[in-house]
This record gives structure tokens, C-alpha cells and sequence, in this order.
């Protein structure tokens, strides 16, 4: 193990190393902590000086009530929720088909389709933008939700094959080979064989999925600008919340909050498949 | 038998393959053709040549883009003042240096790319007035050289943190789970963070004398957003170089202890060289947020490339302004299909380097 396991170090060195943790940790979590104290504090107060590291006074709960009750706001909220799911659905099941054929057939033309599929997660958005707007206008669904789980469905699918293949080839050769052999159809091995054994892998990608197209911004800025009941939650934080609260830092706090929390959540109760997934590739070859 | 087995992988791949091509590959093909073109993106005219003014009411057609052809125009519009503005740059640099007979230029580090002088007689050099494509090329740069600092930083935090214990676990946790955060929200908490009137660093910048705190001022904005931006992009280099440091070979590690080597020499020599597929890894994705996501994402929330005229903005954010706000679609492709042919390298350079890890590939 590198470096030397503090267990070997002496007391006074542990006591060092523990509470230079603690500091590190402290000063990481300051900008974090000042956005929390100020939800609870009223603008008056934050208009007054009091944006830095001082206690709300008087403690209030109005920035919450405030947020909450916005009614635009709260409907981007909910429909993040209406693109995350799909999306997640769409581009995992889409994915988990196409690594089984990626990592488990030999065919002329496999590794140029993957690498499309590959290549296609580090292409700049950017380059993308008109065509697809475009798209979305010509089938009449631009400014709704369907435009973003279009889009998305799609993108979020490169990366879904990326990670099944590198995970489906792991699964032995035989185990296939025998289903094969007792006359089962290609259709049914995918189906009981594959499937079943894929779910941690399908699981790891439903956490990193929900937390990437959760917080985009970009698109949701491009394909669903002004309909609040077809963004996502980051750009009404940036559009609804920033534009109508502008001088209310509170409120802002409150949405900032409201925005992070559902990925936050996710992943500390998924952290063991968060990180699985998020670390794949980085260690082997 | 055989031609069933050929047919299999294909009904499998079918589904995603053409829904990725329709929605992600055949899109780039569209910008590079618009790039080519000059279009205000509301013009439009009938596939099938009809005027679309001269349409009756029940008659309808398929509706084209109606651009007109310009050739190179938009990529020589974006690189025209490219020379002049390194002519100022070099004069700048030259002043600073050699600022004549009786004066010595003291470099302060500060301003333009990183320094302002401040002559012996008091006067300052200024930082000449740039176009605003070299002002964005700079940004973009900045971006390309200073956001990659994450992964020095997240390498040492994670050396720092590679123990055992529930509060080294929780730590990690902690400096992590920023990343999970949309970049949105961490560009307003900066924002609130760096907030000269009354915030939390204000009393830091009255002692330097810097009024409009760090965001707000043409020559820092960008720095901050970058720093910011670093928030997320640790935390994610920290996880993938603490799982590449669980890899990593122990009994060489340990053999390497026999033979008398530590620190230093035990990490530049045998730690550092097994953790290149992490750094790999953490080096792509973070150049991809240097190019398309942190960078647009940031700079929008944080000062929409202000302040002033384009003084924090890169090609990224540039981009969808020119295109949406000021409907310049021709010339807003032109800088996409830029951002795309530099990100091409790294996208070759991942595939070719996975292509020859993969044995199953090859």
C-alpha cells in the first residue's frame, strides 16, 4: 500500500494526520456551508453585509416557503424527474443490446462501430447544437421535455455502450456457448443469460445516467428554453429562480439546494455503484 | 446456421447504432455544411425549390434552411484579426522587457496572461484591446493550461487520503460528492462565494485592493471561473486515482521498499508510472471539460463572459451566443467545427490507445 498506512505511524503522527484531514475538509466544505447558512437567512440580512460566515439572524424559513411555491420552478424540478427516467430507461436497455453485440460477436465493421460510439461521448456539444435544434423543430418538439429525452436517449446511449461492452465481455465465453449448444435462440440467451448477469452493471450506469442528464445544462438551454414544464431543473435555477429572485440570495440558496439534492442523495445511498461505475477504465489496461 | 450467426449482432446493434448516428454523428456532418454557409437561422425555403411565400394555405412543403454560400468566409472572419492582435501581444511583451534607456519593467504577477509590469517611473504597461475572438481563443486556453491543475490536486489528495478508517472514508465522500452537484449550481455557490459586497472573501479584497472582487474584474473573471470550476473536477480526479492507487502492484511496492527507496523516489518511480490509465483517463475527461461542458457551463451562470465585451467568455459559451442571440448561424458552426477538430486528437488518441489495451479488439 502507498503511502505507509498511518496505522504504523506514531500517536503524535496520527494526531497530525487526522486533524490535518479534519482542516482539509473544513476549508473544502466553506463554500458549501455559506450557501446552507443562507437559506435560512432572510435578504435583508444578506443585503446587509451578512454573506459570509455569520449565523442566520433572525433564523427563517420564508426562502423555503418562497422556492417552493414558485410554481415554474417547482414544475422544472418534477420534470427533470420526467426526463431523467426515460432517458435513463432508453439509453441502458439500447446500450445493453448493442454491448452484447459489440463484446460477444466477431464482425467486420465491429470496431469502427465502436469507436463511433466511443468518439461520440467526447464530441463537443457545441458542434451538435444547430442540427439537433433544428431536428426538434422540424418535428415540432422543441420547447417540450421529448426534445431533451430525444437528445439525450441518444448521447447518454454512447456512453451506456462504452461501459456494457467493456462488461459483457467478462462474462465467459462458454456460459454462452452452452446455452447455445442446448438449442437456445440468440434471443433467448441475451434474455436469460446475459440480462440477468448485466444488472450491477446496469445499475452503476442508472446512478451516473441520473446524475449526468440531471444536471445538464446546455441542452436544456438549447432544446427547452422557455416552457418551464420542459427545462430542467439546473437551467430554472438559472432562468426562473436567478432571473425573478435576483436581488433574494436567499431564495437562490434554497433553489441551489433544492437543485443538488436528488443527485446528492443518490449518491450517498448508491455511493459503492456510483463510484464502480465512475472509476471504470481508470484502473485496468 | 452461418448466415443467422452474422445476422444476430446486427438486429442487436441496430437500435442504437442508428438512433446514435441520426442524433450524434450525422449532426456534425450538418454543422460543418452550415459552417460553409452565411444563415441567420430564420429563413427558410421549400425542398423542392417552391418559393414559401407563394404557398396557398393548404399547400405545405418541407422546409430547408435558405443559406447562402460563403465558402471559408466564417473561418477567416473568426482568425482575421488574429495577427494584429499578436502584434499587440508581442509589443506588450516587448515594453515589458525592454521598456527603454532608464526604466526596468518589474513583472507583477496579475493581469493579461498572468502579469502586469509596473515601470520604475510609476507609469503601467498596459494589456492592449483585443478582438474578441482572441479575447475567447486566450479564455480557451486559459482553460486548456489551468483546469487540468485538478489532477496534480486530486492526485495529491488522494495520496493524503489513501487510508483506512471511517473519517478517511467520509472525508473522501465528502470532497467528492461535489461532483455529483450540476455544474450550475456550483457556478452560483462560487458566485455567492467570491461576492465582493459582503461575502465571505470581502474583507480579503479591501487589504488587496480589489474592488470588484474576482469575477467582476475583467482581468481575474476568468481564473475564478476556472478555480470554481476545479470544485467538481477534483473531487472526480481524487475518485479515479484513488481507485487507480488500489491497483497498484503492492509487492513491487514492497520490493521497492526492501531496495531502500521511499517518498519520493518510490512514487516518481514505481507508484506514478502504474497509475498512468487513471491520469489517462482523468487528463481526457477533463480536457472535455475544459472544451464543451465546465467551461460553458461556468462561464454562463457565473458572468455570462463578462464583464464588459467577452472578458471571461471561451469558444464554448461564445458559440451559443453568436449563434442564438445574435443569429449568426453560419458563424457560430465555424467556431463549433473549431472546438471539434481540436477535440478530434483527443478523441483519437482515446481510441487508439483503447484499441491497443483490448485484446478483444483487436
Amino acid at each position: 500500500m502507498f503511502p505507509v498506512p498511518i496505522e504504523k505511524a506514531t500517536k503524535t503522527n496520527r494526531v497530525i494526520y487526522y486533524s490535518s484531514v479534519a482542516l482539509v475538509l473544513l476549508l473544502w466544505l466553506i463554500p458549501l456551508m455559506i450557501i446552507t447558512l443562507a437559506a435560512f437567512k432572510t435578504a435583508d440580512q444578506l443585503n446587509a453585509g451578512g454573506r459570509g460566515f455569520v449565523l442566520p439572524d433572525p433564523f427563517t424559513l420564508t426562502a423555503f416557503k418562497r422556492t417552493l411555491t414558485n410554481e415554474p420552478f417547482m414544475a422544472s424540478i418534477l420534470n427533470s424527474f420526467m426526463v431523467v427516467i426515460p432517458v435513463t430507461v432508453i439509453s441502458i436497455s439500447l446500450a445493453t443490446m448493442a454491448g452484447y453485440a459489440l463484446s460477444k460477436f466477431r464482425f467486420r465493421g465491429m470496431i469502427i462501430i465502436f469507436a463511433i460510439f466511443v468518439g461520440g461521448n467526447f464530441i463537443p456539444y457545441q458542434v451538435l447544437m444547430i442540427p439537433v435544434l433544428r431536428l426538434t423543430q422540424d418535428i415540432g418538439i422543441w420547447n417540450t421535455k421529448y426534445a431533451i429525452i430525444l437528445f439525450h436517449g441518444a448521447f447518454q446511449a454512447g456512453f451506456c455502450v462504452f461501459f456494457m461492452r467493456n462488461f459483457i465481455s467478462q462474462i465467459p465465453n462458454e456460459l454462452l456457448e452452452s446455452a447455445r449448444v442446448d438449442g437456445a435462440t440468440e434471443f433467448e440467451i441475451f434474455y436469460k443469460i446475459v440480462l440477468p448477469l448485466v444488472r450491477p452493471a446496469m445499475a452503476a450506469l442508472a446512478v451516473l445516467i441520473f446524475s449526468f442528464v440531471w444536471n445538464d445544462f446546455f441542452w436544456s438551454l438549447i432544446l427547452s428554453p422557455i416552457s418551464p414544464s420542459g427545462m430542467l431543473a439546473p437551467a430554472g435555477l438559472a432562468t426562473i429562480i436567478k432571473g425573478r429572485f435576483y436581488n433574494e440570495y436567499n431564495v437562490m440558496a434554497v433553489g441551489s439546494i433544492l437543485v443538488a439534492l436528488p443527485p446528492v442523495v443518490l449518491f450517498f445511498l448508491l455511493q459503492k455503484q456510483f463510484i464502480s461505475g465512475l472509476t471504470m477504465g481508470a484502473t485496468k489496461g | 446456421m452461418k448466415i443467422k450467426l452474422n445476422l444476430t449482432p446486427w438486429l442487436f446493434l441496430a437500435p442504437a447504432l442508428i438512433y446514435f448516428t441520426i442524433m450524434v454523428i450525422y449532426p456534425i456532418i450538418g454543422s460543418v455544411h452550415i459552417s460553409f454557409h452565411d444563415w441567420n437561422g430564420t429563413q427558410f425555403k421549400c425542398a423542392d425549390g417552391r418559393d414559401i411565400k407563394s404557398l396557398q394555405e393548404n399547400e405545405f412543403c418541407r422546409k430547408i434552411p435558405d443559406m447562402k454560400y460563403v465558402g471559408f468566409e466564417n473561418y477567416e472572419r473568426f482568425f482575421k484579426k488574429t495577427p494584429k492582435d499578436l502584434n499587440k501581444i508581442k509589443k506588450y511583451w516587448q515594453r515589458v522587457f525592454d521598456p527603454g534607456d532608464n526604466m526596468i519593467g518589474v513583472p507583477v504577477l496579475d493581469q493579461g496572461i498572468g502579469l502586469i509590469s509596473t515601470l520604475t517611473d510609476g507609469k503601467k504597461t498596459k494589456w492592449p484591446r483585443l478582438s474578441i475572438e482572441t479575447k475567447i481563443i486566450l479564455n480557451t486556453i486559459k482553460w486548456l493550461i489551468f483546469f487540468p491543475l485538478a489532477i496534480p490536486i486530486g492526485l495529491g489528495l488522494a495520496l493524503f487520503l489513501n487510508q483506512i478508517g471511517w473519517f478517511v472514508k467520509l472525508s473522501k465522500s465528502l470532497i467528492f460528492f461535489p461532483f455529483v452537484i450540476s455544474a450550475a449550481v456550483i457556478g452560483f455557490v462560487f458566485q455567492f462565494f467570491y461576492d465582493p459586497n459582503g461575502g465571505l472573501l470581502s474583507p480579503i479584497y479591501e487589504y488587496l485592493g480589489w474592488k470588484d472582487g474576482i469575477i467582476g474584474d475583467k482581468d481575474k473573471a476568468t481564473y475564478g471561473i476556472i478555480a470554481a470550476a476545479w470544485y467538481r473536477q477534483i473531487g472526480y480526479c481524487l475518485i479515479i486515482y484513488l481507485a487507480g492507487l488500489t491497483s497498484v502492484n503492492s509487492e513491487q511496492i514492497e520490493a521497492a521498499r526492501m531496495d531502500g527507496a521511499s517518498g519520493w523516489k518510490l512514487f516518481r518511480y514505481i507508484v506514478l508510472p502504474q497509475l498512468w490509465p487513471s491520469t489517462f483517463v482523468a487528463l481526457v475527461v477533463t480536457i472535455i471539460g475544459a472544451l464543451r461542458t465546465d467551461s460553458f457551463d461556468m462561464t454562463q451562470i457565473m458572468t455570462e463572459g463578462g464583464p464588459g465585451r467577452g472578458a471571461s467568455d471561451v469558444m464554448s459559451r461564445y458559440m451559443f451566443q453568436k449563434t442564438l442571440f445574435d443569429q449568426d448561424y453560419g458563424y457560430g458552426s465555424s467556431i463549433s467545427v473549431l472546438l471539434f477538430m481540436f477535440m478530434l486528437i483527443f478523441i483519437i488518441a482515446f481510441i487508439i490507445r483503447m484499441y491497443y489495451q483490448d485484446e478483444n479488439l483487436r
